[in-house]
């Protein structure tokens, strides 16, 4: 038997893939790798079933992808597409389409929690239980087998039926799990997939040559019949299914119903769910039953067309009691989906297949919303519950409801696990290569011996310094545990500081193995673990190992890369195979996995292999322990707990955030989390990560206090102050200082200081500092130094400087890099990458409007390091005065933004009346009135002074009862400038958002678009937008992009009234800091476009900067400033700001390993398209350089052939 | 009267002594040395493969493979892996294999390994790429102190034994000027196995920044002056060794040439020309060859080669004195001045 070790994404995208002609795509979590599967085996050439590659073309958005798909099989192909959540809903419309026209179609979708009083892309049912009104027949799946099963089966009945398929798997747990799989031969699917349907498919098609027209405006006259005329085919779709499954089953061996029963044929309890949960209930009620409960599972395959019969008939007449679970919440609803299906079979059927047998009693329960855990003790909760007589109904299980009581009970010691089986539960760095290593393992266990293998993957919420916790098991009988591991055999822990952080051995079973990644020696190791963890040593007997992998790696030349060392321990002792037989797999698998890379990536895994076995060491803790020395307590760390940390936090911070850090979020109940979704801002800064190697320490004496380490700090982590040398007087021991340079603060004293705790060491501070000691020029004045030995100083240090007093914004001249970066940053600490290009623009624009500032962030990056539970960036200054921030979408950012710009003016417009109202009656000086109604609050004072006035005014009123004046004291905050920005990435801003975006520029309204341009979709891993470049190799471009970005700001200066600006604070730090204050003054719409490097880039980033410099230097990027103010003044409103071309296009392009990449793949592609790149860079320049020559006075008015001089056709670009 | 250009190089018989010298802007991509062999090129040798850079080529792309990968749920990489990696080594392989297939004029593969394996190792794999012979390009700065000369000396001749050993191509070596007895290093060589000696290596030399105290890679082409090292080497080693001599560096116009064939060398690399002027300079090159041939009354070049070699000139004492009073005595600051330009 063939099989195969892979994650749903790939099993389906496997049989998807050769069964199509036309996969349109569009990135979207969890479902985005199937498209990344099919871009990159079409850009290998890859053929479909039928010999030909099929075409892979990426959509602006998936109502894009939707629309693709509808034409595409108007045009008679073989059509799929690939989503999720928001994505699917965004579909709806031509899903409604394609089951109105009768289109044969399977969409697969990785089903994830739909955003509503938060974002979550974990997964539960709630985005296609929402599309069970569009006639679109749903066939859900359960394990990983099951979707690569279901998505050949659903082809075979799509065609035959006319209905079009969605099939559902549950995202994460089945999309993103490891097992161990049977794949579907290319013969198999020969004889699955009809011949004939397919014809009749085509036949159907759109052609000139039988022409006929689809989609008509149908009127009261025959619109309902025509919606009663697909009668028959929803009646038949059941039964195509059916046979769907048993011609599958012949071909495989592997049997499916629409609706599966598994469990005693004389159950009087019976559960009902659909989806990965199902796995997990099965393996429970063999245990419940092994003890002699009467009870049943339902699985539900087909959940639409509804199959009411077939429901009924497939459950056992003995029933008495059915619990339905949904993996949803259909809120206001009297019963979730499932449910109300259910009570309609049994209330329609149960008579008919069952005759006068009692009817049973059916319970609707929640469970597993956004992946949340779905165990075997929550399955045992739910039968319990069924025994109930007066059992409650609409229960939830597996959260604690302390608001409603609807939750049940649980027995936490109800642990299930196959006692045969190897249970690893693996903590690593995200970083340090530990899940890319145990992925391996699972595939060499899975692929070379006939044991059983499965992995799921607990990512970080974080991007930097992110933990993961690896769930493997390995036994000789198949593996249907869809949840964690509760009960592990081996626990390895591959970073020492967890050992404080994590109750890593909880569960542990006796005499299990620990491993740990040592930086001490054996007893040293033993002497330095917590208490907690040796009492859980002794209890358990446990066997402990130790090895410094880091030593091991870096020895062998892999730097942080500890995957090889820690995969070779793994093996070594999980007992999974014979040892000797487990290292020859891993040298296989070496090879394999790094050959094609080259020899030298071989060699070194080679050689941390060898070294590894040779430096792990058994932990003789039991002699450890009885030695007097040993005996003591572990070593103090020095640092305090969460608890002491967070002494001073508010209570919400204490109560709810903390242990949600702690990872203990799964226990709060349903009372501490706020019910509409709002949270505090400002809570970055309690966490503390300590995630850095090494901090930037300043030399005070070489500081020249220029400020660019301070503006390019991507988390607000190194800062300067000014203030009068008496500030100073109680500052800690060692803390560094040094007179004012700049004039303006002549007499005072600066200081730059490093937040220790919150950096992450990404060490762009010392790239920007231009500062170097002349006798020795390899130091500069910032320095990167080991973070441990200085954490405690810098502990003091950094509170000390948060106490002295901020340097009055009103003063400063923002101009002035020096200056303007001793405004405090209204955003720190985020979880973005180590390096991030990102953030550095979204602290400047904290920094200079924050106070003021409403934020509309796109999804995507900036909304997920912006506010991505437990913590946000966003803060407060020290009047609570800060950014307001909100994420409604991914696709309608603009119009989000939008809507608060109308109500602030609309606020802003009955304030003013009602001021005018009140102030002509006398109520309100009319001084005061007037100041309001004409304050200048173009710049700083001006808006300082308009507080003070509303302040005065609001004082006048705070005690009123009249109506009109309590009105105007409720939109007083309104007459104060509020700055209205709109933030997102590419992906947002030139595909999915661009048509909002063009028509919120297009308003006229004052607002203020921030476009952090990667060049692609980073947050979902790097797919292609329309601003990648021409030639760069990105998902969904993996061949390399053909065609060239897209020129946003060009687009949007065509208008006219727009502030246009184009931006890289890697080339020009003053210039992006004077286009952020001219766009948010100009009183209308403004569009900045940032270059922000990315880790998608493939670069070094701790270098980002200077990538941004090589953009702007190569020509790529340009700098600009369109003002439509200069036309006023009789100025051509477009600056040109960029120098030209100074350097090679080519050679910075080979910096980058996005480029470079295609050179690997496809050299002569990638030389073509560079060659072509480089022309379009001259042509744009040229364009640019015409638009923005000087104007010329109307009375030299030429012609505009006139005034085309050959210098400008053919003008060099340098 | 028609010129006979034709001369022999390593055993292949080239139609003049006008050589591309390696350098990747010239030989990178085939439609270039199609470029090349219209202009005249007599026959090219392929830019360096450079082991060490291959090897760093290899990691780095392993290292950016797999940068932020494996750590957050909704990016679990960031860049597409292809199936197959058209590797630095295996790119050049394939180029010769190309050129092979479409060039008619002999390509010269040139290798600088850095561990004593990959040399054979690469060696062997250029052979059967086809190329027609190897220019082992012996690049190495020692800056280890405890590095004996005679080490140094001992592991070049053991790589062209190797090499030697395992190959049947041409091989030539492209040596460094800076040894201590260079005839002896050459004649070591020679016996070593090596058909042809390159005189010589010119190495990157970084400049400093003055301003921002920073090292700026600052590549510096050849002037005819620089002709002057390898044309006096050449003129000691000619009729002393059993191989052929190649000049490279300096070679910028048609009397180059004939300076350094008349010193002994059966072939001259171009290089610095090409980059600044084009393809088109070879031709322009060759005509400037045959004429002053023409005009001086040689049927052929082998009728040049050697004449003003050591053995052979009227005042051999003059190659060997390392100090030349009079000259430094006799220099005026408007000789420079007034001496004829670089062009």
């Amino acid at each position: 038997m063939t099989t195969i070790t892979v994650d749903g994404n790939e099993a389906v995208a496997r049989v998807a893939y050769r069964l199509h002609e036309v996969i349109a795509i569009y990135p979207i979590t969890p479902a985005s790798p199937m498209g990344e599967w099919a871009d990159a085996w079409a850009a290998e050439g890859l053929p479909n079933l039928w010999g030909a590659v099929p075409a892979v073309v990426e959509l602006q958005s998936e109502a894009g992808a939707a629309g693709t798909v509808h034409g595409a099989l108007q045009s008679g192909a073989l059509t799929t597409t690939f989503t999720a959540s928001q994505g699917l809903l965004l579909m709806i419309p031509n899903l409604y389409k394609l089951a109105g026209e009768l289109t044969p179609v399977v969409l697969h979708v990785a089903c994830r929690s739909l955003a509503a009083q938060g974002l979550s892309i974990f997964g539960d049912h709630s985005d296609v239980m929402a599309t069970r009104g569009t006639g679109c027949a749903i066939l859900c799946s359960a394990s990983v087998q099951e979707a690569a099963d279901f998505a050949a089966i659903a082809s075979r009945a799509s065609l035959l039926c006319r209905l079009p398929f969605l099939h559902c798997f549950d995202g994460f747990r089945t999309s993103h799990e490891i097992q161990k799989v049977e794949p579907l031969d290319d013969a198999l699917l020969q004889a699955l997939i009809p011949t004939e349907a397919i014809s009749a498919h085509r036949a159907r098609a759109l052609t000139p040559n039988r022409p006929v027209i689809r989609g008509t405006a149908q009127n009261p006259d025959v619109y309902f019949q025509g919606r009663e005329s697909v009668n028959l085919f929803y009646d038949e779709a059941p039964g195509h299914v059916r046979e769907a499954m048993q011609r599958f089953a012949a071909l495989s061996g592997r049997h499916y119903q629409p609706f599966d029963y598994c469990g005693a044929e004389d159950a009087e309890r019976v559960l009902v769910l659909m989806g990965s949960g199902c796995e997990t209930a099965s393996h429970t009620l063999e245990v419940l039953r092994a003890r002699g409960e009467r009870v049943g599972l339902l699985k539900v395959r087909l959940y639409r067309p509804f199959a009411a019969r077939l429901l009924v008939e497939a459950l056992p007449g003995s029933v008495h009691t059915i619990g339905v679970l949904d993996r949803c919440k259909d809120p206001g609803a009297s019963g979730e989906p499932l449910y109300l299906d259910v009570i309609t079979a049994i209330t329609e059927e149960w008579a008919v297949v069952h005759g006068h047998t009692p009817q049973p009693r059916v319970l609707g329960g929640r469970y597993g919303l956004s992946s949340k855990e779905f165990t075997p003790a929550m399955v045992k909760a739910v039968l319990d519950h069924l025994h109930k007589p007066e059992a409650l109904n609409h229960f939830t299980v597996g959260i604690h409801d302390d608001l409603t009581h609807r939750s049940l009970p649980l027995d936490p010691g109800f642990v299930i696990e196959d006692p045969d089986s190897v249970r690893a539960i693996v903590y690593g760095l995200g970083s340090d290569g530990t899940v890319g290593a145990n992925k391996a393992a699972i595939k060499i266990i899975g692929e070379s011996t006939a044991l059983h293998a499965q992995g799921y993957f607990v990512y970080d919420s974080k991007k930097s310094g992110s933990v993961t916790v690896s769930h493997l098991r390995f036994g000789p009988r198949p593996i249907r545990a869809c949840h964690l591991i509760e009960r592990p055999s081996f626990v390895a822990c591959h970073h020492w500081d967890f050992v404080e952080r994590f109750d890593l051995l909880a569960g542990i079973e006796p005499g299990g193995v620990f491993l740990l990644n040592s930086p001490h020696s054996s007893s040293e190791t033993w002497t330095r673990l917590p208490e907690r963890l040796r009492q859980a040593i002794r209890g358990g007997a446990l066997q402990v190992f130790v090895i410094n992998a880091s030593r091991v790696a870096r020895e062998a030349g892999m730097g942080q890369h500890i995957n090889t060392v820690m995969q070779a321990c793994f093996f070594a002792l999980s007992g999974v195979l014979p040892r000797p037989e487990a290292i020859e797999r891993i040298r296989a698998s070496i090879r394999h996995s790094y050959g094609r890379k080259g020899e030298a990536v071989v060699a070194r895994n080679l050689a941390a292999l060898d070294s590894s076995l040779d430096q792990l060491e058994r932990l003789p803790w039991e002699a450890l322990d009885a030695s007097p020395v040993s005996a003591e307590a572990a070593a103090p760390v020095g640092d305090p707990s969460l608890s002491e940390r967070l002494a001073t936090a508010p209570a919400f911070v204490r109560e709810v955030i903390a242990p949600m850090l702690e990872r203990r979020g799964d226990q709060l109940p349903v009372s501490a989390i706020p019910c509409d979704g709002t949270w505090p801002t400002g809570t970055a800064r309690w966490e503390k990560r300590n995630i850095a190697a090494e901090i930037p320490v300043w030399d005070s004496e070489l500081c020249v206090q220029c400020g660019k380490c301070v503006m390019v700090c991507p988390h607000a982590v190194i800062r300067a102050k000014v203030a009068a040398p008496a500030a100073f007087a109680t500052a800690p021991e060692g803390f560094h200082t040094a007179p004012a340079r700049d004039p303006a603060f002549s007499g005072d004293t600066f200081t730059i200081q490093v937040a220790a705790e919150d950096c992450t060491g990404c060490a762009l501070c010392v790239e920007v500092c231009p500062a170097r000691d002349r006798r020795e020029p390899k130091r500069k004045a910032i320095t990167m130094a080991p973070q441990r030995p200085l954490r405690e100083r810098a502990r003091g240090h950094w509170d000390f400087f948060l106490e002295l007093p901020e340097v009055p914004r009103a003063g400063l001249n923002l101009h002035k890099i020096g200056q303007q970066q001793l405004q405090q940053p209204l955003f720190e600490f985020s979880g973005a990458c180590a390096g991030c290009g990102e953030t550095p623009y979204l602290k400047l624009a904290s920094q200079l409007f924050g106070d003021r500032m409403l934020i509309a962030n796109a999804t995507g990056c900036s909304s997920i390091y912006g506010g991505n539970l437990p913590t946000t960036p966003w803060s407060a200054n020290a009047e609570g005065r800060g950014p307001a921030w909100s994420n409604s979408l991914f696709e309608d950012n603009a119009e989000f933004g939008y809507g608060m710009r109308v109500a602030l003016d609309q606020k802003r417009q009955t304030a003013l009346e009602l001021l005018g109202q009140l102030g002509g009656a006398g109520v309100l000086p009319s001084d005061l009135v007037e100041a309001i109604r004409t304050a200048d609050q173009s710049d700083e004072p001006g808006i300082a002074e308009q507080r003070q006035r509303v302040a005065d005014l609001k004082a006048r009123l705070q005690h009123t009862q009249n109506h009109q004046q309590r009105q105007l004291l409720e939109l007083a905050d309104s007459l104060v400038k509020t700055s209205v920005w709109l933030v997102g990435g590419d992906g947002w801003a030139y595909d999915i958002g661009f048509g909002g975006l063009d028509h919120v520029l297009a308003s006229g309204r004052d607002l203020n678009a921030l476009v952090l341009d990667t060049e692609v979709y980073s947050n979902t891993g790097g797919q292609s937008s329309k601003a990648t470049p021409r030639g760069a190799v990105a998902k969904f471009a993996a061949a390399g992009k053909a065609a060239p970005k897209k020129d946003l700001g060009l687009m949007a200066m065509t208008y006219g009234t727009v502030y246009v600006a184009s931006v890289a604070m890697g080339a020009r730090d003053e210039h992006t800091i004077r286009a952020f204050l001219e766009a948010e003054s100009y009183p209308g719409p403004s569009l900045i476009i940032a270059y922000s490097h990315c880790i998608a880039h493939g670069i070094d980033m701790a270098r980002g900067m200077e990538h941004q410099k090589a953009a702007v230097d190569s020509g790529r990027w340009l700098l600009y400033r369109y003002d439509p103010r200069r036309h006023e003044r009789g100025e051509n409103p477009l600056q040109l700001d960029s120098p030209g071309q100074r350097r090679p296009l080519a050679e910075t392009l080979e910096q980058e390993n996005r480029f470079r990449m295609l050179r690997y793949s496809q050299p002569e592609r990638a030389r073509d398209l560079a060659r072509v790149a480089q022309e379009e860079l001259e042509r744009r320049w040229r364009t640019y350089r015409a638009l923005a020559q000087p104007l010329i006075s109307t009375a030299d008015q030429r012609s505009p052939a006139e005034q085309h001089s050959p210098a400008d056709q053919h003008g060099d670009p340098r | 009267m028609s010129v006979d250009l034709a001369t022999t190089y390593l055993g292949l018989t080239l139609r003049s002594p006008l050589v591309v010298g390696a350098a990747a802007p010239l030989s990178e991509h085939l439609d270039q040395l199609q470029a090349l062999e219209a202009a005249g090129a007599a026959a090219v040798v392929l830019h360096s493969l450079f082991e060490e850079q291959i090897e760093q080529e290899q990691l780095d792309l392993q290292h950016h493979a797999i940068q932020g990968s494996e750590s957050y749920g909704e990016a679990i990489s960031y860049l597409p892996e292809p199936s197959v990696f058209h590797l630095g080594h295996e790119l050049y392989l394939r180029q010769i294999e190309q050129a092979r297939q479409r060039l008619n004029l002999p390509i010269i593969a040139s290798l600088n390994g850095s561990s004593p394996g990959q040399w054979v190792r690469f060696a062997r794999q250029i052979e059967q790429a086809g190329a027609d012979a190897l220019e082992l390009n012996i690049y190495s700065l020692p800056t280890d102190p405890a590095l004996s000369s005679a080490a140094i000396e001992a592991q070049v001749e053991e790589i062209v034994r190797e090499v030697r050993a395992e190959v049947k191509l041409p091989l030539a070596v492209k040596l460094s000027p800076f040894f201590t007895n260079l005839s002896a290093m050459a004649r070591r060589l020679a016996e070593a196995g090596a058909d042809g000696l390159v005189l010589f290596n010119r190495f990157y030399q970084p400049d400093i920044d003055i301003e921002e105290l920073v090292l700026r890679p600052n590549l510096l082409l050849s002037t005819p002056h620089d002709l002057r090292l390898p044309l006096r080497w050449i003129a000691l080693l000619h009729g002393r060794l059993a191989v052929d001599l190649a000049a490279s560096g300096g070679v910028h116009r048609g009397t180059d040439v004939v300076r350094l064939l008349m010193a002994g060398a059966v072939i001259t690399q171009v290089v610095g020309a090409l980059l600044r002027h084009g393809a088109g300079r070879l031709s322009s090159l060759e005509q400037e060859l045959a004429l002053w041939l023409e005009e001086h009354n040689h049927a052929t070049v082998q009728e040049l080669v050697g004449c003003m070699s050591q053995q052979r000139c009227p005042n051999p004492s003059e190659y060997e004195r390392a100090q030349y009073l009079k000259a430094i005595q006799g220099y005026r600051s408007w000789d420079a001045v007034s001496a004829p330009g670089p062009w």
